[in-house]
């Protein structure tokens, strides 16, 4: 789960984390105000779940009123990625002498959470991983020992000489830890965190993302959500038990299973294609369940051809068959839909499903083919 | 030959009186797998079909010998089934169970590692040698004895690939589903290890998704330690950055992770890439031969 900068920033705050003081609005009367409050040169910043704000021009310096209302009347309501801005965060602007990199992850190849540090702060950390890996430090965390002193002391000095910066950058590292462990995050990442001319360490950016599956034990994390357009779907989506993705294509699919879910996706552009979205509903022959994923398809108007693809396993294909037809029973569409079976049982499934209005195929390429074929007519 | 499960396994199921502990612990024992004993706390003198229900992973290790275990507790109780199975020595533990919180795996990994067991999982379908043992949630009858190893990041993904490879002829020594979250246990290195290692084992089959850079290492592997033919297909390649993609562990994260990026690396290592699943017999009959 994402949140905002201005929530993470809560949490930094909550965790004694310095970071510069900020106050998030919802429209530019709120952003004057705050504004005339600081009183000096101050940061408006997009709140968007989507890297590359500043890129887009979602983050703007304002020294002025009139130009902190500028930035205000330019931010709010713009577009960032097909992110809609609808709040922006106001922030006194720090002095910067120097900006680094800062973050947690959870790694797969250590099998840990590892704290990435580097002096290459205030720019796209992946592009300095591409380019110039040997700048970035990386310490892979052992579980049961967390980040004593002397660890994050040995890592702060990959960054500062002074050993007053050090002290202070250590001390930032512990308790971002502490945070991404007591709160089951998966990313933690200051960037940048940055040195003042009057020598203080400090967060004057925050991102944090945590573990989907962890959120049942953190309310407090879960009531931070704040989903778009894009996510209130993909949420009533799992609200159903399923995995949903919009994409912009034609072709609607409905797989089980994710890893045959993005081959299926996979295929249909091979083919020529664009799928327009992916689709895991799980095992079962549940009819509901088809119902439930022809509606949450359907609602989408760029679709003209829906794909079932299903492997039938335990649940077997005669089963799933009859399913499809108790399904399509309750819904009332002239959508072509293309099925394809396949697993145990298929012969009988598929003999189901002759001279029913499904368009029954037997392989996956025959499938996607087909889909696109009748999306063309 | 076979890899990690033959004949002579002796299954545990931890969370055997749940509901998918039960069904799968009898369809398990209906083909032919040694399933010796559960574990239930509390439950323990019951038994689930002829299967022994004990109290502790401890009680059943000595009362049956088991030497592996597979886990279907659910998601908040992993851990600690993780831990409980490596307290009481088995040689392998599978966990079926989805949803586990990363941090939980990272923590029961120490444990695991300390007591020298093997794990496969979370969020996996699990493993099966044809014709010998099954250990796992898969639909046994697509499957046949051969010698293609399979290993596979996704569940239903790897039945449509066996399901060509037994249409096919090409019939299978083990098949691995190391499941499709961030951190897990055996990966796709360590298969690949005993694969090559294991006499009856001709090709090897790699199944990857988006998401970190687990084929990008494996890729540089095969080509350094692997000299029998290994054929790989990527899903995902329509995938979005920043979405996951159903499994945690498939998500294209700052751009990378990518199908693209992982493709030209087994392509670099002279692995053939699939373009469809279906495309799969026929590139390892060309390298078989």
């Amino acid at each position: 789960m994402k949140i905002h900068e201005y929530q993470a920033k809560e949490l930094f705050a909550q965790y004694d984390i310095p970071i510069n003081e900020g106050k998030v609005c919802y429209t530019v009367d709120e952003v004057i105000e705050t504004y005339k409050s600081y009183n000096m040169l101050t940061v408006v910043k997009a709140q968007v779940h989507v890297g590359g704000r500043g890129k887009a021009g979602g983050v703007k310096l304002a020294n002025t009123l009139e130009k902190a209302t500028t930035a205000a009347n330019n931010i709010l309501g713009m577009d960032i990625k097909g992110h809609k801005v609808e709040k922006v965060l106001v922030a006194k602007a720090a002095d910067i002498e120097k900006e680094y990199y800062v973050g947690y992850i959870n790694d797969r190849n250590t099998k840990s959470a590892i704290l990435m540090v580097s002096k290459e702060g205030g720019v796209d950390i992946e592009q300095v991983a591409a380019e110039t890996p040997e700048k970035i430090f990386r310490y892979a965390i052992d579980p049961a020992m967390g980040m004593p002193d002397y660890l994050a002391r040995e890592i702060a000095f990959k960054l500062f000489d002074d050993i007053k910066h050090v002290r202070q950058a250590a001390v930032i590292f512990q308790k971002l830890y502490k945070l991404y462990v007591e709160k089951d995050a998966t990313l933690a990442e200051i960037n940048p965190m940055i040195l003042t001319p009057d020598e203080k360490v400090l967060a004057i950016d925050a991102k944090m993302t945590f573990d989907d599956n962890a959120l049942y034990r953190h309310p407090e994390i879960e009531e931070l959500r704040e989903a778009d357009e894009n996510e209130k779907i993909e949420l009533f989506a799992k609200s159903k038990g399923f995995s949903f993705v919009k994409l912009d294509g034609d072709i609607g699919c409905m797989v089980n299973g994710a890893g045959l879910a993005m081959a299926t996706m996979d295929m249909i552009k091979l083919y020529g294609g664009e799928p327009a979205n992916f689709l895991d509903i799980g095992g079962s022959s549940n009819p509901q369940k088809v119902v439930d994923a022809m509606n949450l398809l359907l609602e989408d108007k760029n679709v003209k051809v829906v794909m079932i693809n299903i492997f039938g396993g335990i649940t077997r294909c005669d089963d799933v068959a009859r399913g499809l037809i108790t399904a399509m029973e309750q819904i009332k569409t002239d959508i072509p839909v293309v099925v394809r079976l396949t697993g145990t049982n298929d012969k009988e499934g598929q003999a189901i499903l002759r001279g029913t209005d499904f368009h029954a195929v037997e392989t996956m390429s025959e499938a996607a083919q087909k889909a696109i074929e009748l999306t063309q007519s | 030959m076979s890899i990690l499960i033959n004949k002579e396994t002796k299954l545990i199921v931890q969370g055997i009186t749940g509901r998918d502990g039960s069904f799968h612990a009898t369809r398990m024992k209906a083909e032919g797998t040694n399933v010796v004993g559960g574990v239930s706390p509390g439950k323990g003198g019951q038994n689930i079909e002829g299967i022994p229900v004990f109290n502790t992973v401890k009680d059943a290790v000595e009362a049956t010998g088991a030497d592996t275990s597979i886990i279907f507790v659910p998601a908040g109780f992993a851990k600690d089934a993780m831990m409980e199975a490596a307290d009481a020595g088995l040689k392998l533990v599978i966990t079926i169970t989805e949803g586990v919180p990363t941090a939980d795996v990272i923590a029961a990994l120490p444990s695991l590692q300390k007591s020298g067991t093997k794990m496969i999982g979370p969020n996996c379908p699990g493993l099966i040698s044809p014709g010998q043992s099954m250990i796992g949630i898969m639909p046994p009858n697509i499957f046949s004895e051969g010698n293609v190893g399979l290993i596979s990041r996704s569940g239903t993904l790897t039945y449509e690939v066996v399901n060509h490879l037994t249409k096919n002829g090409m019939g299978q020594t083990t098949c691995v589903g190391i499941g499709g979250d961030p951190v897990a246990g055996l990966y796709f290195i360590d298969l690949l290890e005993m694969y090559e290692n294991d006499p009856d084992t001709e090709a090897i089959v790699v199944i990857g998704e988006i998401g970190g850079d687990a084929e990008e290492r494996t890729a540089a592997y095969i080509k350094e330690h692997i000299t029998k033919p290994v054929v790989a297909f990527i899903a995902g390649q329509t995938a979005p950055p920043g979405k996951q993609m159903g499994h945690a562990g498939a998500i294209i994260s700052s751009g990378s992770g990518t199908a693209e990026e992982k493709i030209a690396a087994f392509q670099a290592a002279g692995v053939d890439v699939a373009k469809e699943p279906g495309e799969i017999p026929a590139l390892l009959k060309k390298r078989m031969n």
